[in-house]
């Protein structure tokens, strides 16, 4: 016992942290696409990539641009490291699950070094924007959840079945959240939602596609497998808590989806007391 | 309102008293004082020895705590003591410390989760209304954000805490533990130049950090078995400085990148840092340059409302208070495992 009672005067102050001003990137752009033409539009800005939507290889085809522009804070090397390495796998990945049938978008390009990759476009929007409208209309009326309450169970199925296949190929995601999964219309319905208004539950039909695959690896190890669920799991919990209780339709459908799938359902119980047990000291 | 706050979840024993003027006038602080049980080099602190210290610490730092903050018995409103999370045998001991003061003053009791605590006390000195919340000490690593009456957490460490991923390999370097391990860790990175070669464990907006330290213990036991090892790429002499440098860089970048995601999942732009290795400097940097990328600010707190303390019991325990939650004396318990998201946040819209 060396310390002596340290004295904390009370000064509160309530001044955020001004960081160094960098100059803001002026490459947003790889210098491949920076003299477009038709300049690629900025989508959304992810926590590590930003996505374009631009139509460089033809003026018919709509493509996906996927930048990761390098990050300040990390040290260069860290940097070229992991940029390298998330570009070529998330290709590797996309391809392989494009080949055995789990729907993804179609790779078209990429260059590794430059930190882009350049996909198939997917109309529709992602899971979270479609079931936080479904919730928010559904929140007015007299218990409405539970009457549309078949409409999400049937989402939360799809979405369940569609992670199964892709683990069922030895695919694990790595950043499982319903941000990362879209909504794609089917064909039929493009043209029943075009001739009439769209009607609350028509906002959670679709075919689910899964994106981002950035932090994805090939592995077979239910260990990891349980890991993608539990991530979803809580992404889900904090996201939409309100839809929550339906989780267990995910996993039911999970389990249904693949050879093995429930030694990963099983493993995810290990998971989740792990996560819940874990000491928190301090 | 004035509440006096205890804690003593970990290797620090804190008392504090704050007072609420009203609703919506910021908070006083009237006194925070702390007593930290420093561990000789090479080991950890134990939860007997420590246990030991507190109770040892308890009355003389409640006693100067009042004398400083100039109120009488008399003043106090309630009285606040961490119910967890942290280790057994210390929190036990801060609660028969507060149970023992609210029989004698006759002043009700409110246990505090740990986590809350720190989380209110960075909202209310840096004045964020809605930020992210990473939460990185000894024993938690959180990315926290508020959603109806609860913070929810969004990724957290798998395994070891990232505190006690540097407070471990500061064992292993047997580095001093005074002030605190991670400090000592820090000044010897400011040396550091050369970027080793470490996994890095990132699983959506979870991490893990039991394999770098592992990684790392094999590059200290390397360094010292051969101490003329020299960078391939720059030919420069590698040292314990880039050990740690490493280290923080690693670690760092992960987190950053962990809690960069959760703001974007939630489409927030402030992030607050709050707990013991929010004090690191370099972390606190790299969160800079990455919400000024996205248009952002960071809010962090210095040493004094980071680290443990006494203050940030009081005022969540007052927070608590105002809205009527009591504990009553059967139910002081105090307990190991107390989440972060089963507290019914009542006092937030």
């Amino acid at each position: 016992m060396t310390a002596q009672i340290q004295e904390i005067p009370p000064i509160p102050q309530a001044a955020p942290l001004e960081p160094p001003v960098p100059p803001k990137s002026s490459n947003l752009l790889p210098v491949t696409f920076q003299n477009d033409p038709a300049p690629p539009e900025l989508i959304a800005q992810g926590a590590e990539a930003l996505l374009y939507r631009t139509t460089y290889l033809l003026p018919s085809i709509p493509c996906a641009l996927k930048y990761r522009p390098s990050k300040p804070y990390r040290h260069p090397i860290l940097d070229t490291r992991l940029t390298k390495h998330r570009i070529l796998s998330e290709a590797r990945v996309l391809v392989k699950c494009r080949k055995e049938g789990v729907p993804v978008p179609a790779v078209y390009a990429l260059d590794e070094k430059a930190g882009w990759l350049m996909f198939e476009w997917i109309e529709g929007e992602v899971v979270r924007v479609r079931l936080n409208e479904w919730l928010r209309r559904r929140k007015g009326v007299e218990g409405g959840i539970q009457l549309g309450e078949e409409y999400l169970r049937a989402l939360m199925r799809r979405i369940g079945s569609a992670l199964g296949r892709m683990h069922g190929i030895g695919i694990v995601h790595g950043d499982l959240t319903t941000s990362n999964m879209m909504l794609r219309p089917s064909k039929n319905e493009a043209v029943s939602a075009a001739g009439g208004s769209e009607t609350e539950d028509q906002i959670l039909d679709g075919d689910i596609v899964l994106i981002d695959f950035g932090l994805a690896s090939q592995g077979t190890q239910d260990e990891d497998r349980a890991v993608d669920l539990y991530v979803l799991e809580r992404a889900f919990a904090s996201t939409h808590p309100r839809a929550e209780p339906l989780f267990s339709e995910v996993l039911d459908a999970y389990g249904k989806s693949f050879k093995g799938a429930h030694i990963v359902l099983k493993k995810l119980e290990d998971v989740r007391m792990r996560g819940r047990k874990r000491s928190m000291l301090g | 309102m004035i509440a006096i706050g205890l804690e003593g979840s970990a290797n620090k024993l804190g008392v504090g008293i704050i007072s609420h003027p009203s609703p919506g006038k910021p908070a006083i602080i009237l006194s925070n004082i702390r007593h930290t049980f420093v561990s000789p080099p090479g080991e950890g602190f134990l939860p007997k020895d420590t246990a030991k210290h507190h109770r040892s610490w308890v009355v003389s730092l409640v006693k100067q705590a009042m004398a400083e903050a100039g109120v009488s018995t008399r003043d106090i409103d309630c009285i606040c003591y961490t119910k967890g999370p942290g280790m057994g045998a210390p929190l036990q001991s801060v609660a028969v410390a507060a149970r023992m003061l609210s029989l004698l003053w006759g002043k009700e009791l409110v246990g505090v989760n740990h986590c809350v605590g720190h989380i209110e006390m960075g909202r209310e000195i840096t004045g964020a209304q809605n930020p992210v919340v990473l939460y990185v000490s000894g024993g938690n690593t959180q990315v926290i954000a508020y959603a109806e009456q609860r913070y929810r957490i969004f990724g957290e460490a798998l395994d070891i805490a990232v505190g006690n991923c540097l407070d471990r390999f500061a064992r292993t370097l047997e580095i001093s533990n005074d002030p605190a391990p991670g400090y000592n860790i820090e000044q010897l990175a400011k040396k550091g130049k050369v970027l080793l070669d470490l996994p890095y464990a990132v699983k959506g907006m979870d991490c893990s950090f039991s394999g770098i330290l592992a990684s790392i213990d094999i590059l200290a036991a390397e360094l010292k078995a051969n101490p003329e090892q020299r960078d391939p790429i720059t030919g420069e002499i590698i040292t314990t400085a880039d050990l740690c440098f490493t280290l923080q860089e690693i670690v760092y970048a992960m987190l950053v990148e962990i809690t960069e995601r959760a703001m974007a999942h939630v489409g927030s732009d402030q992030v607050l840092i709050v707990g013991g290795v929010g004090c690191n400097e370099r972390l606190q940097e790299m969160m800079g340059l990455m919400a000024n990328d996205r248009g952002g600010s960071v809010f962090a707190t210095d040493e004094r409302f980071c680290i443990d303390n006494g203050i940030m019991i009081a005022h969540a325990g007052l927070l608590a208070y105002e809205t009527g939650f009591r504990t009553p004396l059967e139910e002081s318990t105090c307990t190991q495992r107390f989440r972060t998201d089963e507290v019914f946040i009542k006092w937030r819209d």
